[in-house]
């Protein structure tokens, strides 16, 4: 009995330390590339350092200087978070309508699905060259379908306020991929629940409100979370397409950080600037989170408020 | 009867226009890069090029050393997938099927960095980089990988959990290790997602623009996506040109799409709906 239970010890002993074993190249990684990086930003934010000299120690000037006297930092932060307000939840509610038509029992379900897949795969620099040439005033693609409708469409990318609208187009062309999520959601939702209220007499809005958006509330939810978070980072598509311009009107918030860190070399500021990216979708992200209490649905939950 | 049929004519007309506006932007490109130059910049535009110059293919892609560019973007994306596929299959697996002391604390940590940020790490990295006299070298695009990927491990930890135990039990009377199960049990009977995470881990690294952006000066060392920007600060104005090589550089993650398509959206509903 005595040896049986030693053996069991040296069995457990054994897997904790071929658990630690094959965990540690992520803990690794995670001190080398998250954890000293991280402190170390934090460090720098607070010196002055061209990465010739030595870092000099200057206290909170960084932050000082970021929120009250560099107007382009706010500025950049305000466009960034405008560009996403706008642009995310246009694309959830594009990418459910398009998942509510194609789970209506069609033909051709896997082509349509295919094609407004596509383009969620691709980005980057190439997509971000298709895109102005597309916006292209002069020669573009949608200001030729405009004037065939006998619309004069604006200057896109090179007017200032039409080219924050340039990217919230440009974002909904890959839709699809949201789409895609809320096609797999509906089709796990029980179809007697959807019996039951045809039952009870309840037409398409009724089953919409009642059935098919708290049922999917949980992936909704994701899915904003991870856009938003995503979307905050908008970097390629503005470097390419307008690199910031015109006057400023694209300088979304990486742009602005890239420049200060590997255009002047300024990189405590661009710590600084670093950081308070990261508190600003770190504050949103919980503000996301509190709200999901109120209307996301999960269940096997009891609902304490009314139904 | 006929209201239904009415409304499923408005589905098929709602579908088909969006198909068209989704296909439109590819429609136009390869237009574009069979055009003329100076048929480029006509108002309106001609939607099938006349002449169609092939011809813009071939000499698009001599003008810069696109074939070195695709070899650069071959070995960071090969060198990053192998990476982030085996380290994050053993540390999913140490996560789903080994029990020990701190592994949930440590899984936690694994989580919260998934929703980190990568700027707020970027400068120090650089710094790093830079004395160890890794700049303008594909190290620091690759070596990161190379110690797995938290939302990789995520998703192999998920499916790796599903995998029955019974089947390990067995492997133990017979005599195999912790370690052999996850060799010659585990892994085998996960094709699934490691085909997503290869899917995933190639299209994040094929696009990927920034840290090429940043990490790499020289033009023998251009990814494609480099490449593909150094041209355009070059050729700005010739869009058919532009186009062209556009196109060719997207081209591999299409023809992956359509050959693993159905991989693709398994793992994008897997990961995006729970």
């Amino acid at each position: 009995m005595n040896k049986l239970s030693l053996k069991n010890l040296n069995k457990e002993k054994r897997e904790t330390i071929l658990g630690w074993l094959m965990v540690s190249p992520f803990l690794i990684g995670f001190v080398c590339f998250t954890a000293i990086p991280m402190i170390a930003s934090l460090i720098i934010s607070f010196t002055e350092w061209d990465m010739l000299s030595n870092p000099e120690w200057i206290g909170f000037d960084n932050y000082k200087t970021l929120f009250f006297e560099d107007p382009l930092a706010l500025h950049s932060l305000n466009i960034t978070i405008l560009f996403t307000i706008v642009s995310i939840p246009l694309n959830i509610v594009f990418g459910l309508a398009l998942a509510m038509l194609l789970n209506t029992s069609i033909r051709g379900l896997s082509i349509f699905r295919t094609i407004f897949y596509l383009p969620a795969i691709l980005s980057g620099v190439a997509v971000a060259l298709m895109w102005r040439w597309i916006f292209s005033s002069e020669f573009g693609l949608l200001n030729a379908l405009l004037s065939i409708i006998g619309i004069e469409g604006p200057a896109w990318l090179t007017d200032r306020i039409w080219v924050l609208p340039s990217f919230v187009i440009m974002r909904l062309w890959s839709v699809g991929g949201g789409m895609i999520i809320y096609l797999a959601g509906l089709q796990s939702i029980p179809t007697n629940l959807y019996e039951a209220a045809n039952i009870d007499g309840a037409n398409w809005w009724h089953r919409t409100r009642f059935i098919t958006l708290p049922m999917l509330s949980p992936t909704i939810f994701f899915q904003l979370i991870v856009g938003f978070i995503f979307s905050m980072q908008i970097f390629t598509e503005a470097f390419i397409m307008t690199n910031g311009g015109p006057a400023d009107a694209s300088l979304f918030y990486l742009l602005y950080l890239y420049r200060q860190a590997f255009q002047y070399f300024d990189m405590g500021y661009a710590s600084a600037l670093a950081w308070v990216l990261f508190i600003v979708i770190l504050l949103l992200t919980i503000i996301i989170f509190k709200t999901g209490r109120f209307w996301v649905y999960y269940e096997g939950e009891t609902k304490r408020t009314n139904i | 009867m006929r209201k239904k049929f009415s409304s499923k004519i408005l589905v098929y007309f709602l579908l088909i226009s969006g198909s068209i506006a989704v296909l439109m932007p590819f429609f136009w490109m390869l237009s574009t890069s069979l055009k003329k130059l100076s048929h480029v910049f006509r108002f309106p535009p001609e939607f099938i090029p006349d002449p169609i110059v092939w011809s813009n293919y071939p000499e698009a892609l001599t003008q810069l050393p696109f074939g070195l560019y695709f070899i650069n973007s071959i070995l960071v994306t090969g060198g990053c997938l192998l990476g982030e596929l085996i380290v994050s299959a053993i540390v999913a697996y140490s996560f789903a099927r080994l029990r020990w002391k701190g592994r949930d604390f440590i899984f936690i940590i694994c989580l919260s960095t998934m929703m980190l940020p990568r700027q707020v790490t970027l400068i120090p990295e650089f710094i790093i980089f830079k004395e160890l006299g890794l700049l303008d070298t594909f190290w620091p695009l690759i070596l990161p990988s190379w110690f797995g990927n938290p939302f990789y491990i995520f998703l192999m930890r998920q499916y790796f959990l599903t995998i029955s135990t019974e089947l390990d039990d067995a492997a133990v009377i017979d005599g195999c290790s912790k370690f052999g199960i996850f060799w010659r049990i585990i892994l085998p009977l996960s094709t699934p997602v490691l085909a997503t995470v290869a899917i995933f881990s190639f299209q994040y690294n094929w696009n990927d623009f920034f840290r090429p952006l940043i990490f790499l000066f020289s033009n023998e060392n251009f990814t494609l996506a480099l490449g593909l920007r150094f041209f355009q600060g070059n050729y700005g104005t010739q869009w058919n040109y532009l186009m062209a090589v556009s196109l060719i550089v997207m081209l591999p993650l299409i023809i992956v799409f359509f050959v693993a398509q159905k991989r693709f959206i398994q793992g994008v509903v897997f990961t995006g709906y729970k």
